[in-house]
């Protein structure tokens, strides 16, 4: 989040749009109840079904799944055309102003630069135009023909109300009452949140989604501010902090990269990412990229990452392939091309899409090691359970570990949830039988790996010898040791420019601030710093006063970065440092130094005077309308169709069949031959979860499975009354690549929606249950789903495909 | 036995006896009141799942019935359900009308009035209307009586069992868990009367938004209840899974009572003792035509319960 | 006293229920017709502050166990709720949440370290040593066997790609950052967790 979950009580409005929190994020809902009740907010949910959120909003509009870029896209269209943004804001805080390169182009679907053999964007043209200096030039009355405003204007002007309409199949006049009621927060004292979560991202145009949303509360004024944002709910629990400490196959901890195959040379490697200002004398924060380089090789390798050996840049993976994510690692898999797999409390079996492909892929194993607290679907792959999961054991010759694990109840350490905030828990009671700590478990597995190694020797193995391992239990490393690690702390006197002493040697760093690039400090997540300080563990911290009535509540846990509640919130204030509106406030220029409710993210002391621009990590410092180079299918976001759509062809692009679906998606051939044709599988189907089930771990509870003990999937009345389907009746429903049984939920909530001129029915499949736990057996729902994913996050496409429903 | 720790002034009325309570020390107890929001309620059923936790209940695991309730109707081990309605309005415009159904703990409890066994069912001081399983006889008049179709009888122990309004922790100075629980303040807890003016403020705001016809559910026909809903349609309560009108007491109890009451004099007690001492030597009366009606309006409503989705 | 009557026998009983009314009045009742409250379950239990681990709101919870961790004493939880002092949850749980208890005490947990050998169709209860020895040896034998130093274009590239490993996005920050640590030692690339999904 951009946000946290108590400010979306500030908000004037609340769109819900690829999320669902009522039933995903009950508690945190409980924010948006506040704002309605207490600020007079409306809430209004876009989605394919009338939900638990809905059932509560003021405004309701449907939608087809996946055409949330064609929705919101109109609605820049909307905004710009009656002129209903929050022009100060835009001409100041973002990059409408900057001239784009005139190589830069789109044409009939796609952008310039696309090679249609490699399915890949050449980008070099998705580039302002520089000056000598490197920098972008501008036109501060964003008439150019070519500054990214004109651009944008001209890129959206085909997403008029009818095409919409058309696209998405929400009723023109629903489209219209949300469209305005979003314009109305373009003024400076109203702000609008939008709450995403799945919904946006398990799209093969996921990501560019959600820059639209971007797009939109920029062109309102909406980010930085006390009640706007764009709001990731998030998934789980701890979700947000494997992000930020970078379990991703492309990433280390704090968003930092591992470089590519390509990138040998380790100063080319820092220059690349250390990423100077675009326009004069912006922060650029990221500039300062080798102090969080350096400070983690030295907390992984100590004394072994010197500056005569680049800091050990020869010990890090190279990237042969731009990301080996898991549809990448399952099709290698698939082919024989893996060997050995571990789980550390993941369920691929049943969370991964097209569990035929899964189960295949994990028959090709030699080894699986599944660590997790319950029994999983995927430990047990190789048994059969009946019509659920058919399978011969005596063929799968993979050798499974499963090991038993502690469970959140019998831990102490931190969760990082969607509001940034670490927060530290303690241990209540010791684990069942023999279960260990997935700390003592990875540990132990290290250690013996280690052993190994120094008797035989073997493949490379300084890095693992030489791995940090400070650890006063070597084979149980303690939640405050790793937590102090990845804090960081001085490993020589730490000072400044007029060598002034900042920190001394042994001290815990108090913010990411005080790292070095010289060796002298030492951090396992630049992001994180400062949440384990000399002054202890600010993770525990349990003050819940919120003195400014504000909700922002600094005292309680730790926020990264540096504390900070509010992201961007610079932007809350005028160009000239007042706030936009007091009811906004967050921070403001007292005539010395920004000050207010929330830690400014901003240099303390730069003055309004110096113009330096709200957006601090970007090299522009400002909003980011057009992308450059950084996403995989273009700057502007732009409609295509799931790679299983209901209907023939992109309507925005009806003669390019290029441009039908995403130009750049994460898909591999093979799986291209098990995409079903809506002539076939003609009913436009969405998985997503149910409030009383968390994914495949609460059917292994008997008080969730009371609350909701049977799969169901849900159909709409005017389809199942075409199929004589009634309530309860036990249905089939068929993708290209399987099929589920289950009872039928028969239900107004989801209607039918004319969309390019036909009918099209959607159908909603809840994600949950199996065949292990204590609700009834059933069917995996990722029977049915595509291996497809995102252009930019890989993420598969779980939320759009095509089935067909037949009763049983 | 457990129940005689708790101080005994606080109760108010208790089934089948006539005796009174000790009533010197009534100050210091307030009326508690629940308030349901159901304007508010996403159905989440984290007050049903707390309300077991809590309470120890663990129900049978059941089936799909092609619709989102489940459980799908009290029993002895589901002390409260959700029940979910998809209405349509005239204009097309739909709601997802959403019900928390629990004992509604009336100010003047059916189930109390019907139960034959001393002391079975009790009303506190406070409002809440408990039943003292230790009592209970299993007979289900409660359940005849009782105007919202509440009680259970449990086919393991005989014994009927509702929603307590979590008496043990109301006693301990906590919420009910479900009130606890709940994640979008649809149900709220407090005395009497900051329950009933919250009432009142939910129900403007829902007229400020369009809910012409919101207003509160405390039905006079039981002389208020200490469980309260807050409907966007008050005018038509039976849209939210059948909640009745006009909620009285049943006229079989009223009977029942006009037997029982000539009881307050010893000498009909001592003829009634002749009675009891004929039924257990020589098995029962015949039975008139009033308890016949009875037994078949009953069955009726039992039907009518198996029936519902 | 227990009497076995069905509703319906009942119904048929109206005058023994007057009796056991007048009995009552008389000083005959069975037992003592007080109240009877249920036993406050949470009288002297230790309180644990925690944090669910469902989903991302991070809703603050209480952990109340049996026992005070004292040396003879094997600590049980036996109920959770919210915990009212956190900001966002202030209480409040989802059904999820509500439910934790039956999550930490789900007969689906795992106790022991099992091994499933290829082919079979059964798990079989090993120790914690024999899961290791045999993990690593697996483990290593992988690494050496494939482990990349250099690509065909000559690039040295240090990677392991033919064992991989999903992250737990459940598993604490502290799980976590080691769990990096310790695959980026080994040179392991395909590497995610559900953030990916």
């Amino acid at each position: 989040m951009t946000n946290h979950w108590v400010d979306i009580r500030n908000a004037d409005l609340i769109i819900v749009m690829g999320g669902n929190p009522a039933e995903a994020h009950p508690v945190g809902f409980r924010w948006v109840m506040e704002a309605r009740e207490h600020n007079d907010a409306r809430l209004v949910v876009v989605d394919p079904r009338f939900n638990r959120t809905a059932a509560v909003a003021d405004d309701y509009a449907e939608i087809r799944t996946g055409t949330d870029i064609a929705f919101l896209g109109g609605l820049i269209h909307y905004l710009i055309e009656n002129d209903r943004i929050q022009r100060d804001y835009v001409r100041a805080y973002t990059d409408a102003s900057l001239i784009v390169s005139p190589e830069f182009g789109f044409e009939d679907g796609l952008f310039t630069g696309y090679d249609a053999d490699s399915g890949e964007y050449d980008k070099a043209s998705w580039q302002y135009e520089y000056d000598d200096e490197g920098h972008a030039r501008r036109d501060a009355s964003l008439e150019h023909p070519r500054c990214v405003f004109q651009l944008m204007r001209r890129h959206y002007s085909r997403y008029t109300l009818d095409v919409v309409n058309s696209v998405c199949g929400t009723p023109r006049e629903k489209i219209q009452r949300v469209w305005d009621a979003i314009a109305e927060t373009a003024a400076p004292d109203k702000t609008m949140t939008f709450l995403y979560a799945l919904g946006w991202t398990q799209h093969s145009i996921g990501s560019q989604i959600i820059r639209t949303a971007a797009i939109v509360q920029l062109l309102l004024g909406n980010m930085g501010m006390r009640g706007g944002g764009v709001n990731a709910l998030r998934g789980h629990s701890n979700i947000q902090g494997l992000t930020d400490l970078g379990l991703l196959s492309n990433l280390l901890p704090g968003y930092l990269t591992l470089p590519r195959s390509d990138e040998q040379d380790y100063e080319e490697y820092i220059l690349e990412r250390a990423r100077p200002p675009l326009v004069p004398d912006e922060v650029s924060y990221w500039r300062h990229y080798e102090r969080f380089h350096v400070s983690l090789m030295k907390a992984w390798f100590g004394a072994a990452a010197r500056e005569e050996n680049d800091w050990c840049y020869d010990w890090l993976p190279k990237l042969g392939t731009p990301i080996y994510d898991i549809l990448h690692t399952f099709e290698r898999m698939h082919q024989g091309e893996v060997n050995g797999y571990i789980c550390q409390g993941f369920n691929p079996l049943a969370a991964f899409p097209h569990k035929a492909k899964i189960t295949a892929s994990l028959s090709r194993l030699k080894f699986l090691v599944v660590i997790d607290p319950l029994r999983t679907e995927t430990a047990e792959f190789w048994k059969n359970h009946g019509d659920y999961h058919d399978v011969d054991p005596a063929e799968i010759d993979t050798e499974v570990f499963r090991l038993p694990t502690t469970c959140f109840a019998e831990e102490d350490g931190t969760i990082v949830n969607s509001s940034r905030w670490l927060q530290w828990f303690w241990a209540a009671a010791p684990p069942p039988g023999e279960a260990r700590a997935d700390t003592a478990i990875m540990a132990g597995i290290f250690l013996r790996l280690q052993q190994l190694y120094r008797e035989e020797g073997g493949a490379f193995a300084d890095p693992l010898l030489n791995l940090h391992w400070p650890y006063r239990r070597p084979d149980e490393p303690s939640p405050e040791e790793l937590a102090r690690e990845y804090n960081g702390w001085a490993l020589e006197d730490v000072r400044d420019e007029e060598r002034n002493l900042v920190i001394r040697a042994g001290e815990q760093v108090e913010d990411f601030g005080m790292l070095r690039a010289d060796g002298s400090t030492a951090c396992g997540c630049w992001l994180f710093a400062g949440c384990w300080t000399e002054g202890g563990n600010q993770m525990v911290r349990r003050d819940n006063s919120d003195p400014y009535g504000t909700g922002q509540t600094l005292g309680w846990a730790w926020s990264w970065p540096a504390n900070r509640r509010i992201l961007y919130n610079r932007a809350s204030a005028r160009p000239d440092g007042t706030p936009w509106a007091p009811g906004k406030a967050v921070v403001w220029w007292n005539g010395q130094r920004w000050v207010g409710n929330d830690v400014p993210d901003f240099p303390p002391t730069s003055a309004p005077d110096d113009g330096q621009a709200p957006f601090i990590m970007n090299q522009t410092g400002r909003g980011q309308l057009f992308a450059r180079d950084r996403m995989n299918e273009g700057p502007f976001p732009e409609h295509y169709e799931p790679f299983e759509t209901p209907i023939a062809n992109n309507p925005l692009h009806p003669d390019n069949p290029l441009a039908k679906h995403n130009p750049g998606a994460r898909v591999f051939e093979r799986d291209r031959e098990n995409f079903g044709t809506f002539e076939e599988f003609p009913h436009a189907a969405t998985s997503y979860r149910l409030t009383e089930h968390f994914h495949y771990w609460t059917m292994h509870n008997r008080l969730n499975a009371i609350a909701q003990p049977e799969k169901f999937v849900e159909i709409g009345a005017s389809l199942a009354e075409e199929l004589g389907i009634a309530k309860g009746d036990r249905v089939r429903v068929s993708s290209k690549r399987g099929y589920i049984e289950a009872v039928a939920v028969v239900t107004k909530r989801i209607r039918p929606l004319q969309v390019a001129g036909q009918t099209v029915h959607q159908v909603g499949i809840p994600l949950h249950w199996g065949f292990l736990g204590e609700t009834k057996k059933s069917y995996l729902t990722n029977t049915l789903t595509p291996s497809v994913g995102d252009a930019n996050t890989q993420t598969p496409e779980y939320k759009s495909f095509l089935v067909r429903v037949e009763k049983l | 036995m457990r129940g005689d720790q708790i101080n005994l002034q606080n109760v108010i009325a208790r089934s089948a006896t006539q005796e009174p309570s000790p009533q010197e020390r009534s100050g210091g107890v307030e009326r508690v009141t629940k308030l349901i929001d159901v304007s508010r309620c996403i159905g989440c059923k984290a007050c049903q799942v707390a309300c077991a936790e809590w309470n120890d209940l663990r129900d049978e695991v059941g089936n799909n019935e092609g619709v989102y309730d489940n459980p799908l109707d009290l029993t002895p081990d589901t002390w409260q359900v959700m029940r979910f309605d998809e209405h349509e309005d005239e204009q097309g415009n739909l709601e997802w009308l959403i019900r928390k159904d629990n004992c509604m703990h009336c100010a003047e409890p059916g189930c109390l009035e019907a139960c034959p066994a001393p002391g079975a069912i009790v009303q506190y001081a406070n409002g809440i209307v408990d039943f003292n399983s230790e009592h209970c006889i299993g007979c289900g008049y409660c359940v005849s009586g009782c105007p919202f179709d509440v009680p259970r009888i449990s086919k393991k122990d005989h014994k009927a069992y509702k929603c307590t309004l979590c008496s043990d922790r109301v006693f301990h100075g906590l919420e009910p868990a479900c009130v606890k629980s709940c994640p979008t303040g649809s149900i709220m807890f407090g005395t009497r009367e900051e329950m009933l003016d919250l009432a009142e403020t939910r129900t403007s705001f829902l007229k400020g938004r369009g809910f012409d016809n919101a207003g509160v559910y405390n039905p006079e026909g039981v002389d208020g209840t200490h469980v309260i809903y807050v409907l966007q349609h008050a005018d038509r309560p039976g849209l939210y899974s059948h909640l009745p009108e006009d909620p009285r007491i049943s006229p079989l109890v009223d009977a029942w009572k006009g037997v029982t009451k000539p009881l307050a004099s010893v000498a009909i007690g001592i003829s009634a003792l002749t009675g009891f001492v004929h039924y257990v030597t020589a098995g029962p009366k015949e039975h008139g035509e009033e308890d016949e009606a009875a037994v078949r309006e009953d069955d009726a409503r039992e039907r009518e319960r198996e029936e519902r989705p | 006293m227990t009497l076995r009557v069905t509703r319906r026998q009942f119904f048929k009983l109206g005058a023994a229920g007057m009796a056991t009314s007048s009995m009552a009045m008389m000083g005959f009742a069975p037992e003592p017709a007080v109240a009877s409250i249920r036993h406050f379950k949470l009288t002297g239990a230790k309180i644990t502050r925690s944090n669910c681990t469902y989903c991302s709101v991070g809703c603050g919870v209480l952990l109340y166990s049996r026992g005070d961790a004292a040396i003879n004493v094997v600590d049980d939880i036996y109920h959770v709720e919210g915990d009212p002092d956190h900001p966002v949850s202030r209480g409040s749980l989802c059904p999820k949440g509500a439910g934790l208890l039956d999550y930490i005490q789900s007969d689906s947990r795992l106790r022991y370290p099992q091994v499933r050998e290829p082919g079979s169709d059964e798990w079989r209860r090993i120790s914690w040593d024999e899961a290791f020895d045999r993990i690593a040896r697996h483990m290593k034998d992988d690494r050496d066997a494939n482990f990349v130093t250099d690509d065909e274009d000559g690039n040295s590239v240090n990677r392991w790609t033919t064992t991989g490993m999903l992250a737990a996005s459940a598993s604490t920050n502290e799980t976590a950052y080691l769990t990096h640590k310790v695959v980026r030692s080994l040179g392991m690339v395909a590497f995610d967790n559900q953030a990916r999904v």
